[in-house]
C-alpha cells in the first residue's frame, strides 16, 4: 500500500509548544486559591503506626487541612488481585519514605513546617531488606494484614512453568552451560517529578490533573479509594515530562490532593521533590538468576531452564505480571524446544519495584544472552551465527504458546553485522577493544487487559468540522513517545487533511474515549488500529458524497493535500471543507469511532495469556567497547541497533525510541544502581548520586530501522518503545569479553568487577 | 508574613520588577511570580539542568541562583528565544530533528545550546557534548539533540548568508 504521510519524516503535533516552553505540564497549572500539599514520610523501613497527633500542625497559621491513612483505608493497586497499598499507610510503614500523613497549606514552606509538627508514634520492627531472608522469615510478615499471609509468607507471586522434557534436554545434550547472573535494581528518573492537582467544581465534580501514564486506571482507583462515583471524577493528563513506566499506576499524591481538595474546598497541588521520586520508584526489580542452557554440537538450543528470585520491595505493584514476564518473554527470537522457569517475587522493606521500560524481561534477557555467548564460545561458533541458527521463524508458535507474527530478526542481525564491520573485526580487535552481540523480542501490547473485561482496549473518536478541521479524541497517554502525533499522522493519511488542520485531544476522561494507557508498548499497535478504523468510516462517507456530486464512482475519488480529487483527472478537485459539507448534507453530523479489541491469544494454561501479544518486535544490537585494563573502566563506544518495528509510521519518532531505549540500556550496563543502606535508607536519592549518563558519557548510537510488516498492525506496525532496550546490556557484557576475556554476569559493569575479573585472569 | 524584596532586572528584553521573599530562587521568581513556566524544576538542587536560563548570555541554573542575584542582569528564558511566531534556529532544529520527546529537559537544553552557538557558531560535536553536559535528558539518548545542534548551526549559516545577500 502506498502512503504519503505515514513513513515520512515529520514534526510532532506538540513540537512547537515544547520548543517554545508553552506546553503545560502538571506543575505549570496554577489555580486561584490553590493550596500546596506535602507528605510526611516514614523514617523507618518497617514500623507499626501506633498513633498520629496532628493538632499542632492543624493549628499552624496557613495550614488548611491534614489527612492521615485511616481516612482512606481502602487498599488499591494496579493489579486487581494484589491490591495491597493504601493512599497513606494506616497500619504499618513498609519502607523508608512510605507516606504517613499529608498537609495542605498556603505554600510549600508552610506545608513543610507543618509536617514537622505532626507527631507519629511508631513501634519500630525489624526490616527485611534481603529477598533471600524475606523468603524464609515467616515469623515477620510485611503484609501481615492479608487474610492469606500465613500461607503466602513474604511472597507476592511464584510462577513455576515447564514446557517439554527440560530434564531430558539438560542431561542428553552435547553442551550445557550453567551459571548465576544478577541484575541490579535501577529506576526511571524522568526529568519531570510526579505532580498532581485536584479541584472540585460547583457541581461537585472532582478534577484531577496528574503526570500519569495511565489516566484510565487512575480514574477507577480514585473512585474506589475516595468512595465517590467515577462519573463524578474527571482525570486529565497534561503534558508529561517522561515516564518510562515510572508513572504507570496510581501514587499517594493523587489520592492526597483529591482528599485534601474535598476537605478544604480549595484546589490543591502536590509536586514530589526529586527525593520523593526515588521513593515512589516502581523501577527495575533486582533479579538473582540462575540459567542453564543446553545445546547440540551445531549450537542449536535444546532446552533452557531458569530460576529467578525477584526483589519486589514493599508492595505488589505490577509484581504478579513481573513474575510471569521474567519467564514468558524469553521464548523468542530463538526456538526453545523445551523450557522451564521458576520465578518468585518477594516483598522487602524497600521502595516498591515495578515496570521499567522492558518490564520484567530485561533482566532475564541479560542473563540468557550472556549465557548464549558462552555456549557459542564453548562450541567455537560465531556469536551472530549461533543466533541465526536458532532463529524461531515467523508466523510460528513459541514453546509456551505465544503466536509470533512477522519476524525480521534475521534482517536485524544482518544489519548490525554489516554496520559494525563484525566479520572483519569481531575477535580481531586489539586487546582492550571488543564487539558483542545480543538479540531480543518484545510485545506490542498485551492481549490481556489489566482488569478483566470484554470492552475494547482502545477507542478513537474522529469529528469533521465544516471548517475543514478534523478533531481526533483518544484517551491515549502521550508521555513524549509521540502517540498524539501518531494520531495526527493517521488522520492526515486516511482523510487527506493537512497536518495543521488536525487537532488531537488526548487523555481527558471527560472528552476522550477510553484507552488503557502508555504501557507494555501497546500504543502504536492498538491506538493506531482504532484510529485507522474510525478514519476509514469517515473516509468512506466522504468518498461516497463527493462521488455522488461528481456523478462518478467512489473508487474514482481520492483525498490528499487538503483536497478531494477525481483520480481520472486530478485537475478536477475541491477543498476538503467543501467535501465535508457535501458529506454532512448527505449523512448528517460527521463523527465516527474506531476501537481495538483484543483477540483471544496465549497458551491454554494458567498464566498463558500473560505475555501473549498480538505482535512481537525484534531487535539485535552490536556493542563496541573499550576497556581500560589499569582502571577497569569500560567505555561503550558505539551501539548499532537494528529493530524490526513492522513499519515505521513515523521514522523520526521510531529512531528516537530506538536511540532512547539503547541509551537507557547502556546506562544500566554502565552505571545505574538503586542502592540502600542496611537500615533501608536510600543511598542517594538525587540525580548526583544516582548516576545517569550525560552527553559526555553516551555512546554513539546508530538506529537501523528494519521493517517486517505484521498483518495485524496498523500499516504493518509493531512496537518500538521498549524492545530496543533489552540487548544493549548483554551486548555490552559480551563485548567486554571480546575485549579482555572477562565475563560480566552482574550489572552494572563496574570498574571493580572488571578489575576483579582481570586479576583472576592473570592468576 | 515574610517580607518581600523587590528585584528589578531585564527579562526577555523587558524591564521587570519582581516582589518576592529574599530567600527565593530565580526559578521560583520566574515560575511563581512571572508565571513563565517554560523554565522547569527537575531536581531543585542543581543536578539536572532543566531550570537553565541565560543570565547576561551565560547559562545558569536558576534553582541555584537567588532571585536577588539577578538584580540589574539580563535574563533570558525559553519564552525569550525567537520572536513572535518565529522560532530561534535552535528551537526550529530541535523540533525538526525530533530532539523533543517529553520536552521537560529541553528548555534548559536549548538555552545551553543557544549560549554555545552564540559563543562558537562553528562548534564541533565535542564542544556540543561539553556544553550540554550539565543538562540531563532521559528520553533521547542525546543523539537527536546532537543532530539538532548541528542542524541549528546550518540554519544559522543559511540565515546569515541570506542577510548578507540582501544587506
Amino acid at each position: 500500500m502506498s502512503t504519503h504521510v505515514i513513513g515520512t519524516r515529520l514534526r510532532k503535533v506538540e513540537g512547537a509548544a515544547k520548543a517554545t516552553g508553552r506546553a503545560i505540564y502538571a506543575d505549570d497549572i496554577q489555580l486561584p486559591r490553590m493550596l500546596h500539599a506535602k507528605i510526611l514520610r516514614s523514617p523507618h523501613a518497617h514500623a507499626r503506626i501506633l498513633h498520629i497527633d496532628s493538632k499542632d500542625a492543624e493549628a499552624l497559621p496557613g495550614v488548611f487541612g491534614v489527612v492521615v491513612g485511616t481516612e482512606m483505608p481502602t487498599r488499591y493497586g494496579i493489579i486487581p488481585w494484589t491490591q495491597d497499598e493504601q493512599a497513606l499507610a494506616a497500619d504499618k510503614a513498609r519502607y523508608v519514605g512510605d507516606g504517613i500523613a499529608a498537609v495542605a497549606a498556603v505554600d510549600e514552606d508552610t506545608a513543610n513546617l507543618a509536617l514537622q509538627k505532626i507527631h507519629v508514634k511508631y513501634e519500630v520492627l525489624e526490616a527485611l531488606l534481603d529477598p533471600e531472608e524475606a523468603l524464609t522469615r515467616n515469623d515477620l510478615l510485611i503484609h501481615d494484614w492479608h487474610p492469606k499471609a500465613a500461607q503466602k509468607g513474604n511472597i507476592t507471586k511464584q510462577v513455576d512453568l515447564s514446557f517439554g522434557d527440560i530434564d531430558g534436554a539438560l542431561s542428553g545434550s552435547e553442551v550445557v552451560v550453567e551459571g548465576d547472573y544478577f541484575f541490579e535494581g535501577t529506576t526511571h528518573t524522568p526529568i519531570e517529578p510526579h505532580c498532581a492537582v485536584a479541584q472540585i467544581d460547583e457541581r461537585g465534580v472532582l478534577t484531577v490533573w496528574s503526570a500519569t501514564q495511565v489516566p484510565h486506571y487512575l480514574h477507577r482507583e480514585l473512585a474506589r479509594v475516595l468512595e465517590i462515583p467515577s462519573g463524578k471524577i474527571r482525570v486529565i493528563q497534561p503534558t508529561v515530562g517522561g515516564g518510562f513506566g515510572g508513572k504507570s499506576e496510581p501514587f499517594d499524591l493523587e489520592f492526597v490532593v483529591a482528599k485534601l481538595a474535598q476537605k478544604t474546598g480549595r484546589p490543591v497541588k502536590l509536586l514530589y521533590t526529586r527525593e520523593e521520586v526515588f521513593y515512589a520508584h516502581r523501577g527495575r526489580h533486582p533479579m538473582k538468576m540462575h540459567f542453564a542452557t543446553a545445546a547440540n554440537a551445531q549450537g542449536e538450543i535444546t532446552g533452557v531452564r531458569s530460576k529467578i528470585l525477584i526483589d519486589g520491595g514493599a508492595y505488589a505493584s505490577f509484581g504478579l505480571v513481573t513474575a510471569y514476564y521474567a519467564g514468558q518473554l524469553l521464548t523468542g527470537p530463538y526456538r526453545f524446544p523445551t523450557y522451564a522457569f521458576d520465578a518468585t517475587r518477594v516483598y522487602t522493606n524497600k521502595p516498591c519495584c515495578g515496570p521499567k521500560r522492558g518490564h520484567g524481561s530485561v533482566q532475564p534477557r541479560f542473563g540468557f544472552e550472556v549465557q548464549l555467548d558462552e555456549v557459542a564460545e564453548k562450541l567455537g561458533i560465531d556469536p551472530i551465527e549461533i543466533r541465526r541458527r536458532n532463529f524461531i521463524g515467523d508466523f510460528v508458535e513459541t514453546v509456551n504458546g505465544q503466536q509470533i507474527g512477522s519476524n525480521g530478526f534475521l534482517q536485524c542481525l544482518d544489519a548490525v553485522e554489516k554496520a559494525s564491520g563484525w566479520k572483519s573485526r569481531f575477535g580481531q580487535l586489539p586487546r582492550g577493544r571488543g564487539l558483542g552481540v545480543a538479540g531480543s523480542m518484545y510485545i506490542s501490547g498485551t492481549a490481556y487487559p489489566i482488569y478483566p473485561n470484554d470492552m475494547p482496549q482502545s477507542a478513537v473518536l474522529v469529528r469533521l468540522d465544516r471548517s475543514g478541521m478534523v478533531a481526533v479524541h483518544c484517551g491515549a497517554s502521550d508521555i513524549g513517545q509521540g502517540i498524539a502525533s501518531m494520531l495526527q499522522y493517521v488522520a492526515a493519511e486516511e482523510l487527506g487533511v493537512a497536518l495543521d488542520h488536525i487537532r488531537v485531544f488526548t487523555s481527558d476522561t471527560d472528552l476522550t474515549p477510553v484507552d488503557l494507557g502508555a504501557y507494555s508498548s501497546r500504543g502504536t499497535f492498538m491506538v493506531g488500529n482504532a484510529a485507522v478504523e474510525a478514519c476509514r468510516k469517515l473516509r468512506t462517507q466522504i468518498l461516497e458524497a463527493v462521488a455522488e456530486s461528481w456523478s462518478v464512482g467512489p473508487k474514482e475519488v481520492g483525498l490528499a493535500d487538503g483536497r478531494a480529487f477525481y483520480l481520472r483527472d486530478t485537475e478536477r478537485s475541491l477543498p476538503l471543507a467543501e467535501a465535508f459539507h457535501l458529506t454532512e448534507a448527505k449523512f448528517g453530523s460527521l463523527a465516527a469511532t474506531g476501537a481495538y479489541r483484543t483477540e483471544k491469544l496465549g497458551g491454554d494454561y494458567r498464566g498463558g495469556t500473560i505475555g501473549a501479544s498480538p505482535a512481537y518486535s525484534f531487535t539485535a544490537h552490536v556493542a563496541e567497547v573499550s576497556v581500560d585494563e589499569e582502571t577497569g573502566f569500560v567505555s561503550v563506544e558505539r551501539l548499532w541497533v537494528a529493530h524490526d518495528c513492522g513499519k515505521a509510521l513515523a521514522p523520526v519518532l521510531v529512531e528516537g525510541q530506538i536511540e532512547g531505549s539503547a541509551y537507557m540500556g547502556a546506562a544500566e550496563a554502565q552505571m545505574e544502581s538503586h542502592l540502600f543502606h542496611a537500615s533501608g535508607l536510600h543511598r542517594g536519592p538525587n540525580l548526583l548520586d544516582y548516576k545517569t549518563p550525560t552527553s559526555m558519557d553516551v555512546p554513539d548510537i546508530q538506529a537501523l530501522i528494519v521493517e517486517a510488516p505484521d498483518p495485524k498492525g496498523p500499516y504493518g506496525a509493531k512496537e518500538a518503545g521498549e524492545g530496543p532496550l533489552h540487548p544493549a546490556i548483554p551486548a555490552i557484557s559480551n563485548a567486554i569479553f571480546d575485549a579482555v576475556g572477562v565475563r560480566l554476569r552482574k550489572t552494572p559493569f563496574s570498574p571493580a568487577d572488571v578489575l576483579a575479573g582481570l586479576i583472576a585472569q592473570r592468576g | 508574613m515574610v517580607t518581600k524584596t523587590i528585584v528589578a532586572f531585564e527579562l526577555n528584553g523587558d524591564p521587570v520588577e519582581v516582589a518576592a521573599p529574599a530567600h527565593w530562587t530565580l526559578l521560583e521568581g520566574l515560575r511563581y511570580e512571572q508565571r513563565l513556566t517554560g523554565t522547569k524544576q527537575g531536581c531543585d538542587k542543581g543536578d539536572c539542568g532543566a531550570c537553565t536560563v541565560l543570565v547576561d548570555g551565560e547559562p545558569k541554573l536558576s534553582c541555584l541562583t537567588l532571585l536577588v542575584a539577578a538584580r540589574g542582569r539580563r535574563v533570558t528564558t525559553i519564552e525569550g528565544l525567537g520572536a513572535a511566531g518565529v522560532l530561534d534556529p535552535v528551537q526550529d532544529a530541535f523540533d525538526e530533528c525530533g530532539a523533543l520527546q517529553c520536552g521537560f529537559c529541553q528548555s534548559g537544553m536549548m538555552l545551553s545550546a543557544r549560549a554555545l552557538l552564540d559563543e562558537k557558531p562553528d562548534a564541533t560535536l565535542e564542544d556540543t557534548k561539553l556544553a550540554l553536559s550539565g543538562n540531563l535528558c532521559r528520553c533521547t539518548g542525546y543523539t537527536k539533540i546532537f543532530e539538532a545542534v548541528e542542524r541549528a548551526q546550518s540554519l544559522q549559516r543559511e540565515a546569515n548568508a541570506a542577510t548578507k545577500k540582501t544587506g
